[in-house]
C-alpha cells in the first residue's frame, strides 16, 4: 500500500468531504440535512476537478501579455474550470429544486423526519 | 413573504448597493473576455441583487423585478441563446456557429461578438432562474406569485 | 446504531478513495493526463480562433457552446420544475394537496 504524497493531500481532502457528504446522506433521518450533505457531495467533486486543474506556478487561465518577459507563462488548464462553472450552477437550480419538493413534503405531512414521514404513509 | 429585515440603514444600504451590483454585472458580462467573467457569474450577481432588495423590503421590493417578469427573463435568456446559435444558419453555418456572421470585422472578433451574445442570454436566463426560485420558495405560504 | 454502522461502512471506503488518490498524479503536475489532449490546443490557439483572452469563456461558450445551451435549458427547466412543484401558477384552486 503506498502512501499519499504531499502533492497528492488536496484529492485526501475531496475524499474526506465526500464521504462526510455520504455520511450525512446516510446517517441523517432529516431530509434537510440530507439534502445539505449531497452539496457536501457536490462541492467534493467540484475540489476534485480543480485540484486536477492546478499546474505549479502556472497563473491562472486568462492570457497575459508576456512580451515584456519573453517568458512563455505556464497556465492552469481552463477545462475543469469550465465544466466546473456550469456545475455549480446547476448544482444551484437543482438544490433549489430539491427544496421545493421538501416545502411540499413538509407542507403535506407537517415533518421532514424521515421515520416519522414514514409513520405518516403507513397510516 | 411575510416578514422581512427592514430598517432604515439596510433600506438606505441596499437601494444604493443595487443599481452599482447591475454596473458590475454588465461589466462582469461584457468584459468576460478579458477578465475573469462571463454570463453565469453576471446573471448571479443580479439575481442576488435583486434578491437582497427582496429580503430587505419585502413586499414593497416586489415590484423591482415581478415574479412575472423573472419569469419572461428566464424564457428569453434561453431564447436569445438559441436564436443566436439558429441566426448562424442563415449566413451559412452550423448551430451556434457565430464565424459566419457579416459583420466587418477580423474574424476572431466576430466571434468574440456572438460569445458576448450567448453571454447575455445566459446572464439573462440565470438571473430570471434564480429569482423565480428564490419567489416560488419565499411565497409559498401565500400561494400566489 | 445506524451512524456506527454507517461508519463502519464508509471506513473501506476511505481506505479504497485514498489508495486511488495515491496512484493519481500529483497536484500541478502539468505532464499529467488532464494537460495532454485538448488542454494544450485550447492554450495555444484560442485566443486567435475566438477573440476570447479568457480562456475559460473560450471553452465555455465558443468551443462547447452546445454544451453551455445544454446547461441553460437544464437550469431554464428546474426553474420552471419549482413553479410546477409548488403549484404558485394555480391561483384558482389555493391548498389543492389538503394541506
Amino acid at each position: 500500500m503506498s502512501l499519499l504524497a504531499p502533492g497528492q493531500l488536496q484529492y485526501a481532502l475531496a475524499a474526506l468531504l465526500m464521504l462526510t457528504g455520504l455520511y450525512g446522506m446516510l446517517a441523517k433521518t432529516n431530509l434537510a440535512r440530507k439534502l445539505m450533505a449531497m452539496n457536501v457531495m457536490q462541492v467534493a467533486v467540484i475540489v476534485f476537478f480543480i485540484a486536477l486543474a492546478v499546474r505549479s506556478g502556472g497563473s491562472p487561465p486568462i492570457e497575459i501579455e508576456h512580451a515584456a518577459t519573453q517568458i512563455e507563462p505556464a497556465y492552469a488548464n481552463p477545462l475543469p474550470h469550465a465544466l466546473m462553472l456550469t456545475a455549480i450552477v446547476v448544482s444551484v437550480s437543482t438544490t433549489g429544486v430539491a427544496l421545493a419538493l421538501l416545502v411540499r413534503v413538509h407542507r403535506r405531512f407537517r415533518t421532514l423526519d424521515e421515520s416519522k414521514l414514514l409513520d405518516r404513509l403507513r397510516e | 413573504m411575510r416578514s422581512t429585515f427592514g430598517s432604515p440603514v439596510l433600506d438606505a444600504a441596499a437601494r444604493l448597493l443595487a443599481p452599482f451590483m447591475w454596473l458590475f454585472a454588465a461589466y462582469v458580462v461584457i468584459h468576460g473576455h478579458e477578465s475573469p467573467g462571463g454570463g453565469f457569474q453576471a446573471g448571479v450577481i443580479v439575481a442576488a441583487s435583486i434578491i437582497l432588495l427582496r429580503l430587505v423590503r419585502g413586499r414593497l421590493a416586489a415590484s423591482v423585478l415581478t415574479s412575472r417578469d423573472a419569469l419572461t427573463l428566464a424564457c428569453l435568456g434561453p431564447l436569445l441563446y438559441g436564436g443566436i446559435g439558429i441566426a448562424s444558419f442563415f449566413f451559412g453555418g452550423n448551430f451556434l456557429d457565430y464565424g459566419v456572421f457579416p459583420f466587418p470585422m477580423e474574424p476572431s472578433e466576430v466571434r468574440a461578438m456572438g460569445t458576448l451574445g450567448i453571454e447575455i442570454g445566459v446572464a439573462v436566463g440565470v438571473a430570471g432562474v434564480l429569482v423565480l426560485i428564490f419567489d416560488a420558495l419565499a411565497r409559498w405560504e401565500d400561494g400566489t406569485l | 446504531m445506524i451512524r456506527r454502522l454507517t461508519v463502519l461502512l464508509l471506513a473501506p471506503a476511505l481506505v479504497v478513495l485514498l489508495q486511488a488518490a495515491a496512484d493519481l498524479p500529483e497536484v500541478g503536475d502539468s505532464t499529467a493526463p488532464a494537460f495532454a489532449h485538448v488542454a494544450p490546443y485550447y492554450l495555444a490557439h484560442a485566443h486567435e480562433e475566438t477573440g476570447a483572452a479568457n480562456y475559460v469563456t473560450a471553452v465555455l461558450a465558443d468551443y462547447r457552446g452546445y454544451d453551455t445551451f445544454g446547461e441553460l435549458t437544464v437550469i431554464f427547466t428546474a426553474g420552471l420544475a419549482c413553479l410546477l412543484i409548488l403549484g404558485v401558477c394555480d391561483k384558482a384552486t389555493p391548498g389543492r394537496d389538503g394541506a
